[in-house]
């Protein structure tokens, strides 16, 4: 089963980076590979259970599904439901961890999933490079870091 | 209460790591450590290792490793006793790799209680003074910016005119093999008494683990261990008699000391070597041999047609009183564990072997010797075997209790031992080896067994003296049979 980790320093307190990305449908608020996004069923977003569908800027459609959210340790866990990635079993986590040296934040995106053998090197890397780091990336334009 | 500290060192993690997880390994890096033995000679990577340290400050605080993962790179610990009021304190260190950059995430965080109206102050102790005081220090330490940690610089003795120079294998403190490592030693011209010898080849025996890890105080740290070697005296002191320059000589004695290319030690526990015993023999050998030969001759005299009780009969000592006992007309049982030993044992000359099973251990003594029992019996493996050794005694035997692998005996009574007019002896080898008269009467009925052939010595283990860590892991790990001995490299 192929895993994914990509980890970075946001140079912003950990609620205030929480605050932007624990709404579980504001990932075109921040995220540069998401055009639109919206909760089936008009659950609130913040609701576990719930499911976003979202549109990529390159047309692809996915669905996830909300499968735990703590305001206590900053960090949320979904699944995808349906996408054109070709991935099964596909669980991600995204954690914010306090680091007091600095009021920064310590941002971890980890994700596990099957997929055939001779495509999990190149998801490995669209997923962790492209969405994990790509969306770090914009996190630390948009706080510095 | 709670404190939690985190921080970002610019090293990849597995070099923050790498100091982390060293538990006994804090006070190299850490300015508030003085100093950390481990107890009861553990590991540093032993979870339940006890850590026992002494503050900057002179205080003293106990922890023991409660959990260490090389997968998560995450540790706990608890605090055993301290000096420092903190109770219920269970700290963890966490580390995670940040790949944006090749970085690492340190966290640093424990529970505690402190008495009442001491939390600011003991809160502010462990954060700033502990947590982030070790954060500097690490990054200090393996921090890109600030580049590499110095290597330890070599210790030397003060160089008096006419000193040789040499190597050494010394402890800087208690600990686990790591502990091991070479130093620059410098071999004094030989005083009033005294011998200086180029050793060719060191033996590694048990004890010298005691010596390492504490559990014996055989020396103060830093120090080099080693109980025996056999060598060539490079020049002997006034007034020594009995050694010249050139001659092969060996010994096996304290003071401790014997890891080394090059010695200056006295002179009068100090053998010479006969022509036809090579130095890796000797030195492989002679601790082992003269043990025996002082506990079949002296400490109970075996006679022909004793019945001789040997426990870990393929063991270093045991080996040698099996064979040696045969010699002298006894019959021999040894006690063992294991198929593959009772094989040893017998090669060894044991004409009977018990191993563990349906029956006790006296049970299957008294059925070998039809209700008799053994007339001595040697063991060294102490708290286990106590009890079955004195049930397995013939009337007015003799139990000779010569170590403890399993654990200190502790305290026992003694009117049960009326039921069988039982003696209980408790050699100790310096007793028994400690005036040259002794150590020449035992050399010679040593080298003449050993000339004979009525005692094998099997050195099946040579390690490089630089090597001499990978010697008392092997050791430890009960992966050695015979002797092992250290090669100057």
């Amino acid at each position: 089963m192929p895993d994914v980790y990509t980890s970075s320093i946001i140079d912003a307190p950990a609620d205030e980076v929480w605050r932007v990305v624990r709404d579980f449908n504001a990932l075109p608020a921040w995220h540069p590979l998401i055009a639109e996004s919206r909760i089936e069923g008009g659950a609130p977003s913040d609701q576990v259970g719930c499911v976003r569908a979202f549109r990529l800027k390159d047309g692809g459609f996915i669905r996830e599904r909300l499968l735990a959210l703590s305001d206590f340790d900053y960090c949320c866990t979904y699944s995808i439901l349906e996408s054109p990635m070709g991935v099964s079993d596909y669980v991600a986590t995204l954690r914010f961890t306090p680091i007091t040296d600095g009021n920064r934040t310590f941002a971890e995106w980890s994700a596990q999933f099957e997929c055939p053998p001779d495509r999990s090197a190149e998801l490995v890397e669209q997923i962790g490079r492209g969405v994990f780091q790509g969306g770090f990336d914009a996190l630390k334009r948009r706080f510095g870091g | 209460m709670k404190v939690c500290r985190s921080t970002v060192i610019d090293a990849p993690v597995d070099a923050v790591w790498d100091v982390l997880r060293d538990f006994n390994g804090h006070y190299r890096w850490h300015p508030a450590v003085a100093r950390s033995d481990l107890e009861d000679g553990r590991r540093t990577d032993q979870v339940g290792a006890v850590r026992d340290f002494r503050l900057a400050g002179g205080e003293r605080v106990r922890e023991r490793l409660l959990s260490l993962s090389d997968r998560e790179r995450h540790l706990r610990y608890a605090i055993v006793s301290s000096d420092v009021p903190l109770e219920n304190y269970v700290a963890e260190v966490r580390l995670k790799p940040v790949t944006d950059g090749n970085r690492t995430f340190w966290s640093w965080s424990s529970r505690f209680d402190t008495p009442p109206g001491r939390e600011r102050e003991l809160a502010g102790l462990v954060a700033e003074g502990v947590y982030e005081a070790g954060f500097d220090a690490v990054r200090a330490r393996v921090g890109r910016a600030r580049g590499l940690a110095m290597p330890r610089p070599p210790r030397r003795t003060a160089a008096v005119a006419g000193s040789i120079d040499g190597t050494a294998i010394s402890i800087d403190r208690y600990g686990s093999a790591d502990e091991l490592h070479p130093v620059s030693v410098s071999a004094p011209p030989p005083g009033p008494g005294q011998v200086r010898i180029a050793q060719r080849a060191i033996g590694v025996n048990f004890i010298d683990v005691y010596c390492r890890s504490g559990y014996f105080r055989l020396l103060e740290p830093p120090g080099v261990p080693g109980m025996e070697a056999a060598g060539e005296a490079i020049d002997a002191g006034e007034g020594v008699r009995h050694l010249r320059a050139g001659q092969r000589v060996a010994y096996a004695c304290p003071p401790v000391g014997a890891y080394t290319t090059v010695r200056t030690m006295d002179a009068a526990l100090v053998v010479p070597l006969p022509d036809s015993i090579d130095d890796v023999t000797a030195a492989g050998g002679l601790l082992k041999g003269m043990a025996a030969e002082f506990l079949l001759h002296t400490v109970h005299p075996v006679r022909r047609g004793d019945i001789v009780l040997v426990f870990a009969p393929a063991g270093g000592v045991g080996r040698l009183l099996c064979q040696w006992a045969n010699h002298l007309g006894a019959t021999v049982i040894g006690a063992t564990s294991s198929e593959e030993k009772a094989r040893a044992a017998r090669a060894a000359g044991a004409h009977h072997v018990v191993v563990p099973g349906p029956a006790s251990l006296e049970e299957q003594v008294m059925e070998i010797t039809r209700g008799h029992g053994a007339d001595v019996i040697y063991d060294a493996v102490g708290r286990d075997s106590f009890d079955h050794s004195v049930a397995a005694l013939a009337v007015r035997g003799h139990l000779v209790s010569y170590g403890q692998a399993s654990g200190d005996i502790g305290a026992r009574e003694i009117g049960p031992l009326a039921e069988r007019s039982a003696t209980i002896s408790r050699p100790n080898y310096g007793h028994y080896t400690g005036t040259p008269e002794q150590v020449a009467a035992i050399t010679r009925r040593l080298f003449d067994a050993i000339e004979r052939r009525i005692l094998t010595i099997e050195v099946n283990h040579r390690f490089a003296l630089s090597d001499a860590a990978a010697a008392h892991r092997a050791l430890e790990e009960r992966r050695t049979t015979g002797s092992i001995v250290l090669v100057p490299d």
